[in-house]
């Protein structure tokens, strides 16, 4: 069950006729034009000089440089952005999946009062917008500012806080239908043989989960990497992430359009990389955990 | 030890267990009653608990207050001190003759036709890309991986991208369009005016699709082989497989999928907060946009807080008729 091979045989033993050949090329064409168009322009403005960008388009650019790769740096302070992001997507992951691997482990292998409440309020908590928090969280950040003088408005800890909003209920509800799926059997074996709760959980259940954790992990870092809405209202100039922060090309005078492509492929490519390499985990983890 | 880290799985325990929660809760008692766990489930709900608390059910209790408060620039500093107002907020966000309250609705709807546009057509890509990836060939990797790399690229990256792409002289679209297949008079206009619609659509479509895909293609792997043997070996086509096999499989993916595909969509702030900007045109003005330029640009949080409320009883009551619509269609025939 872990790692179900995705690239089964094929579906049908009889050949498929020419019309489902001929409907799959143009769809599939049109799709990966329609998926692929955006990082066609990323990648070759990247390359193009601010004159021929703040021109007309040109499919192919009439003269490639890489100077925007090196301007980028020094416009906006870009490595503090990436920093900031960092520490902030990839804490906001730690935290949520850790809390949510006790939780859902307690939800699946234990009934008690209580239970349904729990389950219908994280699920619940899911749907709703992400604007209905923001406004109280703001508040509740300034007065506890105002009145202990910990300034959780502006700071990372507070930003990583209101990132659960999210990513906490999400990795509960993932990670409960996992381990569901995972053997009651081995842990009960694990426990005969003398191994506490805490034991069993981590010697057997942990491990026999590892691609639905990887999956709430690659999906809790990706949304916390790509928030914008919580990013622009609770940082300020120290704390700003990546999603604020590349609106500073936008100058009163230029649209630094070239240094924006490339400064948008920089901070893509460490995610896409990385989500491509764990995509079978994460259909595996959803195949268990949501699609049931 | 090791045999215990890493047991081998038993496929039979697997499918016992899944989904079949009666024998799971006739076999539950036995281990955890012989060791007393007593309060172990709750110690390690505990900081689960205490989180939701903090970052959920606190900030949605004081949200309720809040739309009951006049709450201006004044009284952010100290919002306890802000005037109590009852229901006047609701009354000024629902007063559709009012300019407030017009723009409201008028947001709710092109919100509403938003979300009905995006979801359709995103479920339409998705399931179209899943059920022509089912069957292996070569080349099947690889664009698999292409048609996620838009639900991978960071929110704010992948729009501000479609928004250089829509600039009106230097972008690709009306290059496209205008230049290259002569298809308008002159370059259009796209991110202000009535344009403004379609363009949000083609975004959001463009980054919500791929995950429809990822999940109708988890859904897909759960279909027996078997199934597609027995109907070819019957001699049905692989268009009447589609039909017969694959679409009703999915009926059980596709209702969380619709739900999550709304929820997200009717949501979204990136997209167009990326698009356009703190302030969108009217005809693409989505609820979120609203909600927060009523709140952090015209400093209005009680009224910000109103339309908040508003919107969660929308979003329950439609989730709410959701699952019992569906859980009922699912006892029928089969057909819905």
């Amino acid at each position: 069950m872990p790692s179900k091979p995705l690239a089964g045989k094929a579906r049908s033993p009889l050949a498929p006729p020419a019309s489902f050949l001929w409907t799959r090329r143009i769809i599939l064409a049109f799709l990966t034009a329609f998926a692929l168009l955006p990082v066609y322009v990323m990648v070759s403005s990247s390359l193009k000089p601010l004159e021929d960008v703040t021109g007309k388009f040109q499919w192919i650019p009439s003269e490639i440089t890489i100077r925007p790769y090196f301007d980028i740096w020094d416009t906006v302070p870009l490595a503090h952005y990436f920093v900031n992001s960092l520490i902030v997507a990839g804490a906001a992951t730690v935290l949520s999946v850790t809390i949510a691997v006790f939780s859902a482990y307690a939800v699946s292998r234990y009934r008690f009062r209580g239970k349904r409440v729990f389950t219908v309020t994280v699920l619940s908590t899911q749907m709703f917008p992400g604007i209905l928090f923001l406004l109280p969280l703001f508040l509740i950040f300034v007065n506890i500012g105002n009145s202990t003088g910990v300034a959780l408005y502006g700071s990372r800890g507070g930003l990583i806080l209101t990132y659960l909003t999210f990513s906490l209920p999400f990795s509960i509800w993932m990670l409960i239908g996992y381990f569901d799926s995972i053997p009651r059997d081995l842990d009960e074996a694990a426990m005969v043989d003398g191994c506490g709760p805490f034991g069993a959980l981590f010697r057997v259940v942990v491990p026999a989960a590892i691609p639905g954790i990887v999956a709430v992990s690659v999906y809790a870092f990706m949304t916390a990497w790509g928030e914008v809405l919580f990013a622009s209202v609770m940082t300020n100039d120290e704390t700003r992430t990546l999603a604020v922060g590349l609106q500073g090309y936008a100058t009163q005078n230029d649209v630094y359009w070239n240094q924006i492509m490339a400064a948008s492929l920089v901070v893509s490519v460490p995610v896409v990389a990385g989500f491509l390499l764990l995509q079978r985990y994460l259909v595996a983890g959803l195949t268990a955990g949501a699609v049931k | 030890m090791t045999s215990t880290v890493t047991p081998p799985v038993r496929k039979t325990g697997s499918g016992a267990d899944r989904g079949d929660g009666g024998a799971r809760r006739r076999r539950l008692p036995r281990l955890p009653d012989r060791i007393r766990h007593g309060g172990l489930p709750y110690l390690l709900l505990l900081p689960a608990v205490l989180l939701e608390l903090l970052v959920h059910i606190v900030p949605m209790v004081i949200g309720i207050v809040m739309s009951f408060r006049e709450l201006t620039q004044f009284y952010i500093n100290n919002w306890d001190k802000a005037p109590w107002r009852a229901f006047d907020n609701y009354k000024i966000v629902v007063d559709f003759d009012a300019p407030l309250g017009e723009a409201l609705l008028h947001s709710f709807y092109v919100t509403c036709l938003f979300t009905v546009i995006t979801v359709g057509l995103s479920w339409l890509f998705g399931m179209a890309a899943a059920i022509m990836l089912q069957e292996n060939f070569r080349g099947r990797g690889l664009l698999r991986a292409v048609f996620l790399t838009p639900y991978a690229l960071p929110v704010y990256a992948a729009v501000i991208t479609w928004a250089f792409m829509f600039q009106r002289d230097n972008g690709i679209i009306n290059h496209v369009l205008h230049d290259q297949l002569g298809l308008t008079d002159e370059p259009s206009f796209w991110l202000i005016g009535d344009n403004s619609f379609i363009a949000l659509v083609v975004v959001a479509v463009w980054k919500s699709w791929p995950f429809a895909f990822l999940m109708l293609m988890a859904g897909l792997q759960n279909i027996p082989r078997e199934l597609y043997e027995a109907a070819s070996i019957d001699g049905a086509g692989i268009w009447q497989q589609i039909r017969k096999i694959t679409l009703p499989s999915l009926r059980p993916v596709n209702q969380v999928l619709v739900l999550v595909l709304f929820l997200w969509t009717f949501n979204d702030f990136n997209t167009p907060y990326v698009l356009f900007g703190d302030s969108a045109p009217e005809a693409a003005n989505l609820i979120s946009i609203h909600i927060y330029q009523s709140s952090f640009v015209t400093w209005n949080f009680g009224t910000g807080s109103a339309m908040s409320v508003l919107l969660l009883l929308f979003l329950l009551l439609v989730t709410a008729v959701y699952l019992v619509a569906t859980s009922r269609g699912r006892k029928g025939s089969g057909a819905v």
